[in-house]
């Protein structure tokens, strides 16, 4: 979703996205124009007239789970805004009885909260899994 | 005479020249201050109806249309922005 018509949406996806990925991208290209949505969503730069890189993590009940929002030049990075997604649907899944640590990602072992686990995370989940 | 911008990924902007607009009263700077405010995790997502374009057709969506299915929603300063 950006400020720009429908009609660029279309002339970038035709000219130059369809030439990056097969067939254009499969996704709804949404127009903002006068940044209502971008505004009710913190990411419109009144001062610029444009939107900020943001990206919402919105559950099946509507529920916002996780943003990040960047500024223009940095882009972002699908993989671990998919990794989040995995995360809160194996969270969803197991309706809230497990939860995924730092570094988690998917084979990876989850902590189930509870009183036994209060105080012996370091016996279960080392340092080192915080990387890959 | 019209100087040459160089491209970047912020899209460039212009605005008004000259002298600035007066100081709006205090009130509507709360109310400004209060639609910034971030939204929140854990809670709804504003639903929102907007045009767009998809697979070569222009159409009418609504965030709501989604209930049921996971969502990205991403929004980017500008078509043709580089990154």
């Amino acid at each position: 979703m950006s400020i720009d018509s429908m009609f660029v949406h279309k002339m970038w996806n035709d000219k130059e996205l369809a030439k990056m990925v097969d067939g254009g991208v499969p996704f709804p290209m949404l127009s903002d124009a006068g940044g209502k949505v971008g505004i009710a969503y913190g990411v419109y730069d009144e001062e610029a007239g444009v939107e900020t890189r943001g990206r919402f993590i919105i559950d099946p009940d509507g529920i916002v789970q996780g943003y990040e929002v960047l500024t223009p030049p940095v882009g972002r990075n699908v993989s671990e805004t998919l990794r989040q997604v995995q995360a809160f649907q194996l969270v969803r899944d197991s309706k809230g009885s497990e939860a995924t640590p730092s570094g988690w990602k998917p084979g990876k072992m989850t902590l189930k909260p509870g009183p036994d686990l209060v105080g012996n995370v370091w016996k279960e989940w080392k340092t080192e899994m915080a990387f890959d | 005479m019209a100087e040459e911008v160089k491209a970047g990924c912020a899209r460039p902007t212009g605005g008004l020249v000259g002298e600035t607009v007066p100081e709006e009263p205090d009130e509507k700077q709360i109310e400004k201050r209060e639609s910034k405010r971030m939204i929140q995790v854990g809670k709804k997502a504003p639903d929102f109806a907007a045009p767009g374009y998809q697979n070569g057709k222009f159409i009418n969506t609504k965030l709501s249309d989604y209930l049921g299915k996971w969502v990205l929603l991403c929004f980017y300063p500008g078509d043709f922005t580089f990154v």
